[in-house]
C-alpha cells in the first residue's frame, strides 16, 4: 500500500485573497482530469464557504457528523455565585447574573472550549459538552469522487475538519487505486485552514488576481508556503482587467523563482457556467478561459508526474 | 455604534464597501476604521493611513519552572488543545497549539507555570482623513491563529467615536464571529451567483446566532442570476445597495482607487445608507 501511496499526488489551489477564481478553476481542472488518464479525487477544503459541490453536480453517498469542539455549561442548581469562573475566563464568555437572570451563564459564541472554568469551580457545577461543528460528505460526481464538508455557521475548528476530510480522501485513494491525483480547493487567507489544506502537498497552484489587494495577499500566501517548503506555481486570472497588475505579478514571480503557468482573461463564460452549475470547460469548452485552463492542465500534469 | 462588513465568500467586495463607506463618512462623522481581516488585510491599501504605532499581538504561552515542577501531569490533562505533553521527565510545550487560555498556569498545584507572551502578529495604529483612527492587524506568516489578534485589535478600539466600521475576514467561523459578535449592524456583501447565495446563507446563519441587524449589498449586479434577490425578498432581508458589474470599477479597484472615486454618486449613497442604518438601530433600541 505504501508504494501506491507514493503514486498519489496532491495539488492544492490557493490564492490569499478571496474571490480570485479558485473554485471555478478547480472545477474545470477536475473535469479535465476526468477526461484524461490522470483521474482525480477532489476535496473542497473551504469548509466555511464550500462551493465546489455546487458546480460538480455532486450527489451525497455518505454523510457524517463532525463533532469536535466542547463548550462549557453551568448547572444553575449547583452554582453558588462565587464568581471564580468569571475570574479565570479569558474570553469574556461568562455572563454575570442579572435581576432577570440570577445565574452565571456561558456565552456559547465566545467560549473557546478551554476548561479553566471547569477546574476553577468549587461546586463542580460546570461541565464541558461536546458540540457538533459541522457535517462532512463523501459524494460522487460525473468528474470523480468528492470529499467535502459544511462547517456550521459560527462554529470552530475549520482546520481540524479540513485535516479530517484530507485524511479520508487519502485513505480512499490508497484503498481503491485508479486515482493518481488529489485536487484540493483551498480556502482564502493564510491561517489555520490554509495550513491544514496545504501541509504535505506536492504542489500549490496560486490563482493570482492582478491589482493592489491581489498582489499584497499573493505575497503573504507565497511566504506561508515557502515557510512550509511547498512547491508552488502561479496562474494569473482576470488578466486583461488590469495590465499593470499583471506586470507586477510577473516581476514578483521572477524575483521569487515561481513559474507562471497560466494567464486567464476575464471571461463572462465563468460566471455563466457557475449559474448553470457546471465547470466552465463543460459549459463553454471553447471559451477563452476554457482554452487557457486546458493548457494549464497539461502543464500541471507535466510538473506533477514527469 | 459598530457596523461590520462581512461575507461568507471571499472577494465579494467587503473591503471595497468598508473603505468607501469610511471615506464617505470620515469628513463629516467622527468615525474609526478597523480592518479585522488579519490574514489578508487590504483596507490600508485604499485608505492610506499614516501609521504611528506598531504593537506586537501575542498569546501568553506557558513556561515551566523545572525546579518547582513535580511532573504531576495536571497541566497536560487540563490542556484541551494538546499544547502540553509529558515526555520523559519533562513537560514539553507545543507553542503553536497553545490558545493562551491560561488553564495550565492558573491550575498548576505547585505554581510552576508562568506565562510568557509569544508574538503571533502585529497591531498597527494610525489615522486616515487627517485624524480618524485606523487600526489593523497582521498575522505573522506561518502562524495559524487569527482570532486572538482580532480580539486584541478590538480591545484597542476608541470608545469616543460616533461609529466604528469593521472590515471582517471572509468565511463564517470563529474569526468572523470574533469580528462581528458585538456589532450593532452587519452589512453582508454578496454577488448574484450560486456561490454568492450559498455563502450568504451561511452568513445569515451566523447573524441569527449573534442577533445583529443585517442588510445586504449586491455587488457585481448583472453578472449572474436573480436567485439572491428572490431569496432575500422571501426571507425579509433588505437590499441596501446594488453595485453594478463594470470593467472600469474592477480596473479602478485593482489600481487602489476607492469606489466613491471611480463613481462619485456612491458617496451620497453611502452617506444615505449610514443614516438609514442609524435609524434602524435607533428603532430597534426604542421599540
Amino acid at each position: 500500500m505504501s508504494s501506491l501511496n507514493k503514486v498519489v499526488k496532491e495539488l492544492v489551489i490557493l490564492s490569499g485573497k478571496g474571490g480570485t477564481g479558485k473554485t471555478s478553476i478547480t472545477a474545470a481542472l477536475v473535469h479535465l482530469a476526468s477526461q484524461s488518464p490522470t483521474k482525480s479525487i477532489f476535496v473542497d477544503a473551504d469548509v466555511d464557504a464550500a462551493n465546489l459541490a455546487l458546480v460538480t453536480s455532486a450527489e451525497h453517498l455518505e454523510q457524517h457528523d463532525f463533532i469536535s469542539s466542547k463548550l462549557a455549561q453551568i448547572d444553575p442548581e449547583r452554582c453558588n455565585l462565587c464568581n471564580e469562573c468569571y475570574e479565570v475566563c479569558r474570553y469574556d464568555a461568562i455572563e454575570l447574573p442579572t435581576e432577570a437572570n440570577p445565574t452565571y451563564r456561558v456565552i456559547d459564541l465566545l467560549c473557546d472550549g478551554c476548561v479553566s472554568c471547569v477546574y476553577s469551580c468549587p461546586q463542580s457545577a460546570i461541565k464541558m459538552i461536546d458540540q457538533q461543528d459541522g457535517v462532512w460528505f463523501f459524494s460522487s460526481s460525473p468528474y470523480g469522487p468528492l470529499f467535502h464538508a459544511e462547517l456550521f455557521p459560527a462554529a470552530e475548528n475549520s482546520g481540524k475538519l479540513v485535516t479530517l476530510i484530507r485524511q479520508r480522501t487519502k485513505q480512499f485513494a490508497e484503498n481503491n487505486g485508479g486515482h493518481p491525483l488529489i485536487i484540493i480547493d483551498g480556502p482564502p487567507g493564510i491561517g489555520c485552514p490554509v495550513i491544514a489544506s496545504s501541509t504535505g502537498v506536492d504542489l500549490a497552484l496560486l490563482v493570482a488576481e492582478p491589482g493592489l489587494s491581489g498582489s499584497h495577499d499573493l505575497r503573504r500566501v507565497v511566504q506561508t508556503l515557502e515557510h512550509f517548503q511547498i512547491p508552488q506555481v502561479i496562474c494569473i486570472n482576470k488578466a486583461n482587467l488590469y495590465k499593470k497588475g499583471v506586470e507586477e505579478i510577473k516581476y514578483f514571480a521572477e524575483e521569487n523563482n515561481i513559474q507562471i503557468i497560466g494567464e486567464l482573461p476575464f471571461d463572462t463564460s465563468i460566471p455563466k457556467a457557475m449559474v448553470q452549475s457546471k465547470p466552465v470547460t463543460v459549459f463553454s469548452p471553447n471559451s477563452p478561459a476554457s482554452n487557457e485552463i486546458k493548457k494549464l492542465w497539461e502543464k500541471l500534469q507535466k510538473i506533477l508526474f514527469d | 455604534m459598530k457596523i461590520a462588513i462581512a461575507s461568507g465568500k471571499g472577494g465579494t467586495g467587503k473591503t471595497m464597501v468598508a473603505t468607501s463607506m469610511a471615506a464617505a463618512l470620515a469628513p463629516i462623522h467622527n468615525i474609526q476604521m478597523l480592518d479585522c481581516d488579519v490574514e489578508a488585510p487590504n483596507a490600508h491599501l485604499f485608505l492610506n493611513p499614516t501609521i504611528n504605532e506598531i504593537k506586537p499581538a501575542s498569546i501568553n504561552i506557558p513556561t515551566i519552572d523545572y525546579e518547582q515542577c513535580i511532573l504531576c501531569g495536571q497541566c497536560v490533562d487540563i490542556c484541551e488543545f494538546n499544547a502540553l505533553a509529558l515526555l520523559g521527565d519533562k513537560i514539553e510545550v507545543f507553542e503553536q497549539l497553545c490558545h493562551g487560555c491560561g488553564s495550565c498556569s492558573i491550575h498548576c498545584p505547585v505554581n510552576a507555570i508562568t506565562e510568557t507572551p509569544r508574538k503571533i502578529g502585529e497591531l498597527k495604529f494610525g489615522t486616515f482623513n487627517k485624524n480618524r483612527p485606523f487600526l489593523f492587524g497582521e498575522l505573522t506568516i506561518s502562524e495559524p491563529m487569527s482570532t486572538p489578534i482580532i480580539r486584541q485589535l478590538k480591545s484597542n478600539m476608541k470608545d469616543d467615536v460616533e461609529v466604528t466600521i469593521l472590515d471582517s475576514p471572509p468565511g463564517a467561523s470563529c474569526s468572523v464571529v470574533a469580528t462581528l459578535h458585538d456589532a450593532d449592524y452587519v452589512i453582508l456583501v454578496t454577488e448574484p451567483t450560486p456561490f454568492g447565495l450559498h455563502d450568504l446563507k451561511q452568513m445569515i446563519g451566523v447573524i441569527s446566532e449573534t442577533g445583529s441587524l443585517a442588510g445586504v449589498i449586491i455587488n457585481r449586479d448583472g453578472i449572474g442570476d436573480s436567485a439572491v434577490e428572490d431569496f432575500l425578498s422571501k426571507n425579509g432581508y433588505p437590499i441596501l445597495m446594488k453595485i453594478p458589474y463594470q470593467e472600469n470599477i474592477a480596473e479602478g479597484l485593482a489600481s487602489g482607487k476607492l469606489l466613491i472615486d471611480i463613481i462619485p454618486e456612491f458617496e451620497d449613497a453611502f452617506l444615505n445608507l449610514y443614516e438609514m442604518i442609524k435609524e434602524q438601530i435607533h428603532e430597534e433600541i426604542y421599540h
